[in-house]
C-alpha cells in the first residue's frame, strides 16, 4: 500500500501551551480499516493528538489530513464529525433517562432541527441500523432498558454503539476498559477487534495486557513525540521505550 | 388520539386528567343553568370563576413543567408571560368599555383620562379588534420569551444563574408596569370590565363558556405538550437535561432546541393569563411579583414533574388548598401551605403523582 493511500495523515504537528510543547514534531498514518493503539506516559500528548484532530485545539504547526481531500484543521468540531470522524471520551455519558434504544436513536443521522425531529419517526431502515448496532455492542437484551441501570462496562459499549450509528471512517476511543472488570476487558477487546476492518480504529490505552491482546501495531508516544512503531514485542523490546515507559 | 402514537398504558394521569376536563365541561353547564339556584346543588357563579381560577393556574403549572421538567430549565420568572398575556387581554377589555367609563371618553380609558392625557398611545392602537388583541396575546409573550431566551441560551446561562435572570426579568417588568407613565394603568392596573365580544362579563353564560373555553384550551395545551415531549424531539430535550454537552456532541443544535420550547412554553402561559383575566375581572403589576412565579414551580413540584398531568393536578390541588385554608384559618392559613411544601419536598420528591405511580409497582 502507498503512503497515499492511508486514512489518516498527521505531519510534523506542534502545540505548545505557555512554552510547553504538547506536540513535537509528530507524524503519525493510519491505514484504512487498521487497529492501531497509542501508548505512552502521562504527559505525551495522547489526549492533545485526539484534540487536533477533532478540531478541538488547532496546531502551531504541521498538517492533518483526513483521506487526500479533507484539511482537518480548516474544519470545525461538528464539521469533523460529519466527515466521519467519531470520538468517545474517557469518561462514559450515556442519556441515562432515556433506553437503549432512544440513545441508538438519538445518535442517528439525519436532520437535527427541532421541527424535524418533532415529526420525526423512525423508519423500518434506521430501525434495522439500531438493532444491527446492538447486536454488534452486544446489547440487544438491554434494548429497552434506561441508560441508568446499564453497568460501566455496558455504558462504555452503548456510547461506542451511538459513535457507530453515525457510521465514522474513523473511531478514536480513549481509554476504554479503565475501570472494566477482566470479563468486560475481554468483551471490549472482541468489539473494537471487530469493528476494525470496517473502520479505522485508533485506541489510547495504559493497560498493557489489553493493548497486547488487541493490537498488531503499537506507537509509543513520549514528550509529544513518536519514539517507537511497530508490534508489541519488538515496541517492548526498544530500549528508548523500556527507558522512558516500563520503567527498565 | 392514534395519532400521537401513545404507548398504550403509558400515560393513565393524561386519560384521568381528560375525562375529568370532560366531566367539567359537561356538568359546569347543567349545575350553573339548568340546577336551580336554591338547590344545593346549584354551581354558583362564583364556583365557577374560582375553577376557572385554577384552569388558567394549571396552564401556566404545565407550561412551567414543560421547560422544566423536561429540559431542566428552571424559570422563576413565568408569571411574566402569564401577566403579559392578561395584560393583552385586558387592553382589549378596557377598549371595549367605550364611552361608559366613569369620565366617559369614547376612547380613552379612565386612568388615562385621570392622568390628563389627550389621546391614545401608539401601543393602544388595534386592541379595540378582537383578532389584533389575540394575536398580541401570543404574540407579545412569545416575544419576550425569544428574545430572551436567545440572549440566555446563547451565552450558555444555565442552572441557578438563568433561574437569577428570569426572576429578574420578571421583577423588573413589575417595576416597569408600576408606573403610571407606562401606558398600562400603573398599580391599579385594569378593571371595571363590561363585555367580551359583545357579550356581559358579569351574565352567568358568558361565565359558563369563558370557563369551557379554558377547559378547551388546558386539554389543546396538554396534548400539545404530550405529542411534544413523545416526539423525538422530546427525547433529545431530555437528553439535554439530563448531558447537555454530550447532545451538543452528537450534533444537536442545543440552544434551538431550547429557545422553541421555552417560546412554545411562554405562548402556553400568555393564553392562560389571557384566559385569567376576563374571568377573574382584573389585572394589575403584583401578576408579575416574583412570589407568583415561585408559586407556579411549587405546584409542578406538589403534582410532580416532568409528568405533565401532575403539574396540573399539583396547580389545582395547591390552589384548593389555598382557598380551603384562607377561608377556614385565616390566620394561620400560610403556615399550613408551608407545611404541606416542607412534607411534599421531604417525603415525596417525586410530588403527589410519584407517590401514586410507586404504589401502583408495588402491587
Amino acid at each position: 500500500m502507498s503512503v497515499r493511500d492511508k486514512r489518516l495523515y498527521l505531519e510534523s504537528l506542534t502545540v505548545s501551551f505557555d512554552g510547553f510543547k504538547a506536540l513535537n514534531d509528530l507524524s503519525l498514518y493510519v491505514d484504512p480499516g487498521e487497529l492501531l493503539c497509542i501508548i505512552g506516559p502521562n504527559g505525551a500528548g495522547k489526549t492533545t493528538m485526539m484534540d487536533v484532530i477533532t478540531g478541538k485545539t488547532k496546531p502551531d504547526s504541521g498538517t492533518a489530513w483526513f483521506g487526500r481531500e479533507i484539511d482537518l484543521l480548516t474544519l470545525r468540531e461538528p464539521e469533523i464529525v460529519a466527515a466521519g470522524i467519531g470520538r468517545k471520551f474517557q469518561k462514559p455519558t450515556v442519556f441515562e433517562q432515556l433506553t437503549v434504544f432512544e440513545n441508538l436513536e438519538l445518535a442517528l443521522a439525519g436532520n437535527r432541527s427541532f421541527l424535524k425531529t418533532l415529526r420525526a419517526r423512525i423508519s423500518p431502515v434506521q430501525k434495522d441500523r439500531i438493532d444491527e448496532v446492538l447486536n454488534i455492542i452486544g446489547l440487544t437484551g438491554q434494548r429497552g432498558s434506561l441508560g441508568r441501570i446499564l453497568a460501566h462496562g455496558q455504558k462504555q459499549w452503548l456510547e461506542i454503539g451511538m459513535l457507530l450509528m453515525q457510521n465514522p471512517e474513523l473511531l478514536l476511543v480513549d481509554e476504554p476498559v479503565a475501570g472494566m472488570t477482566p470479563h468486560e476487558i475481554e468483551r471490549t477487546a472482541q468489539l473494537l477487534t471487530s469493528l476494525a476492518g470496517e473502520h479505522s480504529v485508533m485506541v489510547v490505552e495504559h493497560d498493557m495486557s489489553f493493548v497486547r491482546s488487541i493490537a498488531k501495531r503499537v506507537t509509543v508516544l513520549h514528550e509529544g513525540h513518536v519514539i517507537a512503531e511497530g508490534d508489541m514485542d519488538k515496541v517492548q523490546s526498544d530500549p528508548k521505550v523500556r527507558e522512558v515507559y516500563l520503567g527498565v | 388520539m392514534r395519532f400521537l402514537h401513545w404507548r398504550p398504558g403509558s400515560d393513565k394521569g393524561g386519560t384521568w386528567l381528560l375525562a375529568l376536563l370532560a366531566v367539567i365541561a359537561v356538568f359546569v353547564p347543567i349545575l350553573n343553568m339548568l340546577v336551580p339556584a336554591s338547590s344545593a346543588l346549584h354551581l354558583s357563579a362564583f364556583g365557577i370563576t374560582l375553577l376557572g381560577k385554577y384552569l388558567c393556574f394549571a396552564m401556566l403549572a404545565l407550561a412551567v413543567d414543560l421547560i422544566w421538567g423536561y429540559c431542566g430549565i428552571l424559570s422563576l420568572g413565568h408569571a411574566a408571560f402569564f401577566s403579559l398575556g392578561g395584560y393583552a387581554m385586558g387592553m382589549y377589555l378596557m377598549r371595549q368599555i367605550g364611552p361608559r367609563g366613569v369620565y366617559g371618553d369614547p376612547i380613552l380609558p379612565d386612568f388615562m383620562v385621570f392622568l390628563n392625557w389627550k389621546s391614545l398611545p401608539w401601543f393602544w392602537y388595534g386592541f379595540n379588534n378582537f383578532a389584533f388583541a389575540a394575536l398580541m396575546m401570543v404574540a407579545v409573550p412569545a416575544a419576550l420569551a425569544g428574545l430572551f431566551g436567545w440572549f440566555a441560551f446563547r451565552a450558555r446561562v444555565t442552572g441557578v444563574y438563568l433561574s437569577i435572570i428570569t426572576q429578574a426579568m420578571t421583577y423588573a417588568l413589575m417595576l416597569a408596569f408600576f408606573r403610571n407613565d407606562m401606558g398600562f394603568g400603573g398599580n391599579n392596573g385594569f378593571t371595571d370590565f363590561k363585555d367580551i365580544l359583545g357579550f356581559d362579563l358579569h351574565a352567568d353564560t358568558t361565565r359558563v363558556v369563558l370557563l369551557l373555553m379554558t377547559v378547551a384550551a388546558l386539554a389543546g395545551s396538554y396534548l400539545a405538550c404530550r405529542y411534544i415531549v413523545e416526539s423525538r424531539a422530546g427525547r433529545v430535550v431530555r437528553a439535554i437535561r439530563d448531558a447537555e454537552s454530550r447532545t451538543r456532541f452528537i450534533g444537536y443544535p442545543v440552544e434551538s432546541f431550547k429557545l422553541w420550547l421555552f417560546v412554545f412554553s411562554a405562548v402556553i402561559a400568555g393564553v392562560a393569563g389571557a384566559l385569567y383575566v376576563p374571568q377573574i375581572g382584573i389585572i394589575n403589576p403584583g401578576e408579575f411579583a416574583p412570589i407568583n412565579s415561585i408559586e407556579a414551580v411549587i405546584w409542578v413540584a406538589v403534582g410532580g414533574r416532568g409528568t405533565l398531568f401532575g403539574a396540573i393536578a399539583g396547580a389545582i390541588l395547591v390552589n384548593y388548598a389555598k382557598t380551603y385554608f384562607t377561608g377556614a384559618f385565616p390566620e394561620i392559613w400560610l403556615y399550613a401551605l408551608g407545611a404541606m411544601f416542607v412534607f411534599v419536598t421531604l417525603f415525596l420528591p417525586r410530588g403527589i403523582t410519584g407517590l401514586i405511580s410507586e404504589r401502583g409497582k408495588e402491587k
